[in-house]
């Protein structure tokens, strides 16, 4: 069993969701993320999402567009992504890792040879926004061979038919873009996930993880009552920018709270 | 010229939206039933004889097609040897080629039901052409352009709010054509229920490259009819210059299979291709993907993307239409790059000998011309795609003569 798939399994278990907090790789330096990494993980974190940085993030939003800037500032490069994977894994081997970003820096670098560094490395899974299904045989017989999941997007424009074909392929969990629009901007409702979560459920068995405008402990609780992980991202770059890495660590452990207040159907 | 052998150049895209390995549909989820969608309703539009007249009425009597063809004499004296022609697309409503497109999207984005346009724009001949077509059609208007583009294109930028439309300066990255286009996209992505993206030059994700290629051809089979009564005969050269590539790719769509025709691509060599600053993504950029198409990129060792740069704000992009990186690499189309310096004494000749202004983008073109009409034979004939005129760039130029206007 995968990494990820065991973390599931186990939260299943114990009846609650998980919560995947979100760092820009090199936001704003290699030290920074290493630390917030290694604290997440001890502060409530199920599964971390990594963000490698690229020039032109086309569904991001103001927050994540200037954390890549930073990040590429300091240096950025999918080698050194790997790298602060690889060391976060010296100490942790239990906490899932995926990566996020777009096609064209893994295409550079090769993508045959970027599935099997990520692997040894020790990534978990792969999203990669721009790459849908239609594209999809670029990457996953190599993602395949590596044993890396790739998780995919869905989003409120998916059709029923379309999800099948969407789904076909994916592993880990699936990534629920909640709204239509770019990241660390709106935030759906109850309602919307009341509405939406049960759609996707029915095309699939993998758990679904929901992102995009995800803040509060509050709204991670109501994500978890329907979906069963929540993602956070931008809500967190902007503590890291406005406080420091101990404050987005608090924040974390805030929102772990509250994922964990939601007990869910073993 | 229309039926197409199994073997012709013009068949491409293949169902994946691939011209060879280029193309393709690289987006967000979010976007991709939207273009699917896209696909289907331009399949269902092109194969309907009502949106072709409707097309061809708004081309003849708002756009004024067809547009002329100039034989420029005194150009071809003075360079001594080949016979030059220009196409004519900067007579045409709005003063370039880009219009051609902006009608025949407008036109589908109205039966596809949409009530709200976006577009991104470099020089801002896009973005005034699409501000034009929306104030024709009553439709909201909301035109990206990068912050650099919005201070060096003022007269653009007064023209299409005067047109009604809303430009966004875009400041992220380095405020150009690649961060406009961004935006547009994300802009798209947030409100895909009522918004159509009309896209400006023959790239992004597929159906794109192919139906701005398909509204842009006009101006080659116009040229090539005009040509044949004029001289009998094809050209032995058609000439472009090339940004994305819209005007090229609608000269040279009807030539391709015709191997007697000689086909350059003009890229923008900027300070010198020996330099970091050209837009030459053919001449020294790599394959990769970005805005939705696998396609050459200036981009370093990384896979980040470069900034281009060019004279021409419209040619300062640091990727192409997919069609031409296919074209290049089968070798159909030379490419060739012209440095700011060139173009600024080409843009000076065309306007003293021709008494025509001609868009920086153009004069690139122009400048290759004076390289190589001089060697050619004086039966031999340079079809050049004057694709829009330099009123927009006398302040660039006034400013490299160093003139104050």
């Amino acid at each position: 069993m995968s990494r990820i798939a065991g973390v599931f399994a186990r939260l299943r278990r114990e009846g609650r969701g998980a919560l995947i907090p979100f760092v820009e790789a090199y936001d704003p330096d290699r030290e920074t993320s290493l630390t917030l990494l290694r604290g997440m993980a001890a502060n409530g974190a199920d599964i971390i999402e990594i963000g490698m940085p690229f020039t032109d993030p086309m569904a991001d939003g103001p927050t994540i567009q200037a954390a890549g800037r930073r990040g590429l500032l300091a240096g950025a490069t999918l080698k050194g992504v790997l790298g602060l994977v690889h060391e976060f894994r010296r100490e942790d081997r239990h906490t899932p890792l995926v990566l996020m970003g777009y096609l064209n820096p893994i295409d550079s670098y090769g993508v045959e040879a970027f599935c099997e560094d990520a692997a040894k490395a020790g990534v978990d899974g792969l999203i990669i926004v721009d790459l849908p299904p239609e594209e999809a045989d670029l990457v996953l017989p190599h993602a395949n061979a590596n044993a890396l999941d790739v998780i995919r997007l869905v989003a409120p424009t998916t059709s029923d038919e379309r999800l099948k074909q969407v789904l076909a392929g994916s592993s880990g969990f699936v990534y629920y873009v909640s709204i239509t629009g770019i990241t660390g901007t709106r935030t759906a409702s109850a309602a919307d996930l009341a509405r939406d979560i049960p759609r996707i459920r029915a095309a699939t068995d993998l758990p679904i993880a929901v992102g995009f405008g995800v803040r509060t402990p509050e709204q991670a609780a109501t994500v978890v009552a329907h979906a069963d992980a929540a993602i956070v991202a931008s809500v967190l770059i902007e503590t890291l920018c406005k406080e420091n890495a101990e404050a987005v660590l608090r924040d974390v452990r805030a929102l772990a709270e509250g994922v964990k207040a939601v007990h869910k159907a073993a | 010229m229309n039926d197409l052998t199994p073997n012709s150049l013009r068949a491409w895209p293949d169902a994946r939206g691939r011209f060879g390995e280029f193309g393709g549909r690289y987006v967000a989820e979010t976007l991709m039933p939207l273009i699917l969608e896209l696909e289907q309703a331009y399949r269902t539009a092109r194969a309907d004889p009502q949106f072709r007249a409707e097309l061809d009425f708004y081309l003849k009597d708002y756009v004024g097609r067809p547009s002329p063809l100039w034989h420029a004499k005194r150009l071809g004296e003075h360079l001594g040897g080949a016979k030059i022609y220009f196409k004519r697309e900067e007579l045409n409503h709005t003063g370039a080629h880009k219009i051609n497109n902006c009608i025949g999207q407008i036109l589908l984005a109205k039966r596809m039901g949409k009530t709200r346009i976006i577009a991104e724009t470099g020089a801002g001949q896009h973005g005034v052409a699409t501000a034009t077509v929306c104030a024709l059609f009553g439709l909201p208007c909301t035109v990206y352009m990068g912050a650099v583009d919005v201070e060096r294109q003022k007269p653009n930028v007064f023209r299409m709010k005067l047109l009604g439309a809303e430009v966004v300066p875009v400041s992220s990255g380095a405020a150009t054509l690649k961060d406009a286009m961004n935006d547009a996209l994300r802009d798209w992505v947030a409100n895909v229920h009522d918004t159509f993206y009309i896209i400006g030059t023959a790239a992004g994700p597929h159906p794109y490259p192919e139906l701005v290629r398909d509204f842009q051809c006009v101006i080659g089979n116009e040229a090539r009819e005009q040509l044949m009564q004029a001289e009998g005969r094809l050209p032995d050269v058609a000439i472009a210059s090339v940004g994305g590539g819209s005007n090229a790719i609608g000269l040279f769509h009807t030539f391709l299979d015709e191997a007697s025709v000689r086909l350059i691509g003009v890229e923008a060599a900027g300070k010198g291709m020996h330099t970091h600053e050209h837009a030459a993504s053919l001449n020294m950029g790599r394959p990769g993907v970005l805005h939705g198409n696998r396609t050459y990129l200036l981009q370093d060792d990384d896979g980040q993307i470069l900034e281009a740069h060019s004279i021409s704000a419209g040619l300062d992009y640091p990727g192409i239409g997919p069609e031409h990186s296919w074209l290049h690499d089968i070798k159909r189309v030379e490419y060739v790059g012209i440095t700011d310096d060139e173009a600024l004494e080409a843009f000076q000749l065309c306007s003293k000998l021709e008494g025509i202004i001609p868009a920086l983008e153009c004069a690139h073109a122009i400048a290759h011309i004076m390289k190589i009409a001089p060697k050619m034979g004086k039966d031999q004939i340079i079809l050049l795609n004057l694709s829009g005129r330099g009123d927009k760039d006398i302040f660039t130029v006034a400013k490299h003569l160093g003139t104050t206007i």
